[in-house]
């Protein structure tokens, strides 16, 4: 009985099922296929809905490029700013020259990626579902970011074909009609300060939104744009022209491009939404805790955002923090190098290398290991983990080992190695190279001396490969806008207002005899970005608008005797082409007055062995072949 | 089914369709018969050759003492230096652009490369004494219409090994453009540094750096006993 049940359901399902399926295969074909996929969007439903619309921005954002950024430490180690500890990452101090090709930006992705831009701006202006107020501001995004995307590829290529409208091939075979010669360099810069002064007003102007555009992310970039354009036209270089314009920028119109780089850094400065992040009154937690406070920072303009628990989290903290409190075995990749470390001045506005030694020669010796840091920038210590100072409350370890009365050194080859019988009249066991090394040739130790703090995330479980980071990527700050006005007032000859502008920052950073008018040189307006945004990604750019690159990057090999009492640290010109270290060892003299006081050695990493080279042509990245051969009308860059 | 695996197996076993390529094609860079001695590794002209799909260019090396050599395939290339390579000029064509010469490879084939440079170094005398090397040279200006250019600075290299530039040297005196009163007398004096493991001997060369110019013009290397 109830075999003869479950036959008949069984019987009952083919059934329903036969009967189904040929139903199904009376529809018409045209219901049949004509499905809407359940996996995306029309673009019609898309453009009803204000949220659905924001997802699609949020993708455009996304792709928004970086060079050096926390998601990829290793890219401040290819200039002088830090050494790569990191046993894959050494050849970065190993290969003599960039490749012309460095830092090119200019391939399908990219066009695909303004081509979506374009698209997205053509259907926002066709739909009419959206309130009016959400579709220009959506509109306005996708040109901010569409103007992010032109200034990047002028900075790094020249002029570019500029490409505004969504192009189609019609499958003629004949594909001429595609192809766009380079507009000028000045015409890009042109078009994204156009650009941008056209959307400002559109956008919101609120201090609170930071991760998507606003009036002052846009006057932000106007400003940044605005003097990059400014000094390639003022320190431009004969060689650095094309006769079509490509590149170069004609040096009658330096003063124009300062002018509007002033303009739109005072039209936030006077807005007065923004400030200068003060929160603790000891100036250099103040300054770490910059880059890591999300909680209403004023400081911050436009920033890339990430969220723990999702996967826009990052590990810029385990990759980088101290070894010997590490969450995981591992960190300590990027050592800040001797280069930059000594770059930061004293409080009475000098420079001067970290003194190892005396006027004579003769060694120091210091008390505590953290002596030698004393009286300089608060900037030092917020941006750098020095030796004998805590990250996390936990005191970082680095000692490269005893150095004995007649010279002898007595280190390890691990983390906090222990020998026994290797001090004298002493068989005891002891530690003889900190936690945190250094050890030449030892990834994951402070191999420079150094480790880095900037960005570095002092929540719990941050070092954790489980947990990473969500400490966001600042694009435009403050801080940069005042430098931008200093900047540009300096250049267009009014050095008051330059001292005035760059005085709020040197406050912050706790220098606080102000500078002079007269004491704002060019020299100074350099040092003063590369110690203010040392690990912020302004470098390569910084020195490639100033055309410093080739003299600062000269391939020309240095030696310790460059880092000890040198004279030319504020030099703008100062060659850096190899990144230095400054070893801590301890002096092991019993009965001396110096026993187990500190001493200094400045070292080269073995893992140094090349210097930098910055060619006349890597001052435009090259075009790809395949670039040329696909669009005849393309000129080369220059010096390739 | 066994059998079936073999054969596919076997098939790829066949030769390449070509030989490797057989031709030398060997030479100098050379101004008036003279070699143009370089950095190492940092001057290199680009051979074209047309016919087969996208372009692409073959980078052939010019060594430290102007000489270049490279296997390549029978064939009709055109040869140029890309501009601001060498530490010369290269000449334009009517539009303005680096001129190409035509080179045949059929067979090994040997040929100097005539280019135009900034300047030449003359007369050039390198030795060693008391433990310093010191270089005496006069500098010829070849280039002197619009396209001249002025010296940013003349080095005097030693090394250990036979490389000896910028990024390769144990010591260098350099001598600034704007510090030089003649061009006929230019002496320059570098103390030799202890060298690990010993050594009695040391590599020596000029080099001139010209503004503007990414790569140097150097003497022949020496070596220097002592």
């Amino acid at each position: 009985m109830k075999k003869t049940n479950q036959m008949r359901k069984i019987i009952y399902a083919f059934a329903a099922i036969a009967f189904l399926s040929f139903a199904q295969s009376c529809k018409k074909d045209s219901a049949f296929l004509d499905k809407q996929p359940t996996s995306t969007l029309p673009i019609d439903a898309v453009w009803k809905d204000p949220n659905l619309v924001l997802t699609v921005v949020g993708d455009l954002y996304d792709r928004y490029p970086d060079y050096q950024t926390i998601e990829a430490w290793w890219t401040f180690t290819d200039f002088d700013e830090g050494f790569a500890s990191a046993s894959g990452d050494y050849f970065r101090h190993q290969n003599l020259e960039y490749g012309y090709d460095a830092w090119r930006y200019w391939d399908m992705g990219v066009y695909g990626y303004i081509r979506d831009l374009n698209m997205f701006i053509k259907r926002g202006q066709e739909s009419t579902a959206l309130k009016a107020e959400d579709r220009d501001r959506f509109l306005a995004e996708a040109r901010f970011i569409r103007a992010g995307i032109y200034f990047e590829m002028v900075k790094r290529m020249g002029g570019v074909p500029l490409i505004t409208t969504v192009l189609d091939y019609d499958y003629s075979g004949n594909p001429s009609y595609l192809q766009f010669p380079r507009a000028k360099e000045t015409e890009i810069y042109d078009f994204v300060i156009a650009e941008l002064e056209a959307v400002k007003n559109i956008l919101p102007d609120n201090a609170t939104i930071q991760s998507r555009a606003t009036k002052a992310a846009a006057l932000a970039m106007e400003s940044r744009a605005a003097l990059y354009a400014g000094s390639i036209a003022k320190y431009s270089n004969s060689q650095l022209t094309l006769p079509g314009g490509e590149v170069g920028i004609s040096s009658s119109l330096a003063n124009a491009y300062f002018t509007k780089s002033l303009a739109a850094a005072k039209e936030i400065i006077d807005g007065g939404k923004y400030s200068l992040y003060k929160k603790n009154p000891n100036l250099s937690e103040n300054f770490a805790a910059l880059f890591t406070d999300k909680g209403s920072n004023p400081e911050v303009i436009f920033a890339k955002d990430f969220k723990l628990k999702t996967n826009k989290a990052h590990g810029f903290t385990i990759d980088n923090q101290p070894r010997s409190s590490a969450e995981e075995a591992q960190g300590g990749r990027l050592n800040p190098s001797l280069n930059l470390v000594q770059s930061f001045e004293k409080l009475d506005n000098t420079y001067a290398s970290m003194a190892s030694v005396d006027g004579s020669g003769n060694p120091v010796y210091y008390t505590n290991i953290t002596d030698i840091f004393a009286g300089r920038d608060a900037r030092l210590a917020g941006t750098v983990i020095l030796p004998g100072t805590q990250f996390k409350g936990k005191t970082v370890d680095i000692w490269a080992g005893y150095q004995l009365a007649n010279g002898t050194i007595i280190t390890g080859d691990n983390f906090g190695q222990s020998k026994s019988e290797v001090l004298p009249d002493n068989p005891a066991s002891v530690q003889v190279v900190g936690r945190d090394g250094p050890v030449d040739g030892l990834e994951f130790s402070a191999q420079s001396g150094f480790y880095v703090r900037k960005y570095l995330d002092p929540a719990t479980g941050s070092g954790q490969i489980g947990t990473r980071s969500d400490v966001w990527w600042i694009r435009y700050r403050y801080a940069e806008v005042l430098l931008n006005a200093a900047e540009a007032a300096f250049e267009l000859g009014d050095p008051t207002t330059a001292a005035n502008y760059i005085k709020q920052v040197r406050d912050r950073a706790g220098l606080t005899v102000a500078l002079t008018p007269a004491q704002i040189t060019f020299d100074r307006i350099v040092h003063e970005r590369k110690v203010e945004f040392a690990f912020e990604g302004h470098e390569l750019w910084d020195m490639k608008r100033w055309r410093l690159a080739d003299k600062v990057w000269n391939g020309s090999n240095m030696s310790a005797a460059d880092f000890i009492n040198a004279n030319n640290i504020g030099s703008a010109t100062r060659t850096s082409t190899q990144v230095f270290g400054l070893w801590p060892y301890k002096y092991y003299n019993p009965g001396n007055a110096n026993h187990l006081k500190y001493v200094f050695k400045v070292i080269k990493p073995s893992r140094v062995t090349a210097a930098h080279r910055f060619r006349i042509g890597n001052y435009y990245s090259s075009i790809g072949q395949d670039v040329l051969n696909g669009n005849p009308k393309i000129v080369r860059n220059p010096n390739q | 089914m066994i059998g079936a695996l073999i054969a596919v197996l076997f098939a790829s076993c066949k030769k390449d369709n070509y030989d490797a390529p057989q031709a030398d094609f060997t030479g100098r860079i050379v101004y008036k018969g003279e070699p143009i001695s370089v950095q190492y590794g940092q001057v290199n002209f680009e051979l074209w050759q047309s016919g087969f799909g996208n372009y692409s260019a073959i980078n052939v090396n010019v060594s430290q003492d102007g000489t270049y050599g490279a296997k390549l395939f029978n064939g009709d290339y055109k040869l140029v230096f890309s501009p601001n390579q060498g530490p010369f000029l290269w000449k334009k064509n009517a539009a303005g652009k680096q001129d190409t010469i035509a080179v045949n490879i059929n067979g090994s084939k040997t040929m100097d490369i005539e280019v135009m440079p900034y300047y030449m170094i003359r007369g050039a005398t390198i030795t060693a004494a008391a433990g310093k090397v010191n270089a005496f040279c006069k500098l010829e200006k070849i280039i002197t219409n619009a396209n001249a250019k002025d010296i940013e600075n003349v080095s005097l290299y030693i090394n250990k090994t036979q490389f000896v530039d910028g990024s390769n040297n144990i010591a260098t005196q350099q001598i600034s453009g704007a510090a030089i009163a003649d061009l006929n007398n230019l002496n320059m004096s570098v103390t030799i540094p202890g060298i690990t493991p010993t050594q009695n001997y040391v590599f020596a060369r000029i080099g001139v750096k010209i503004a503007g110019v990414d790569d140097l013009i150097f003497t022949p290397v020496s070596k220097l006993s002592f």
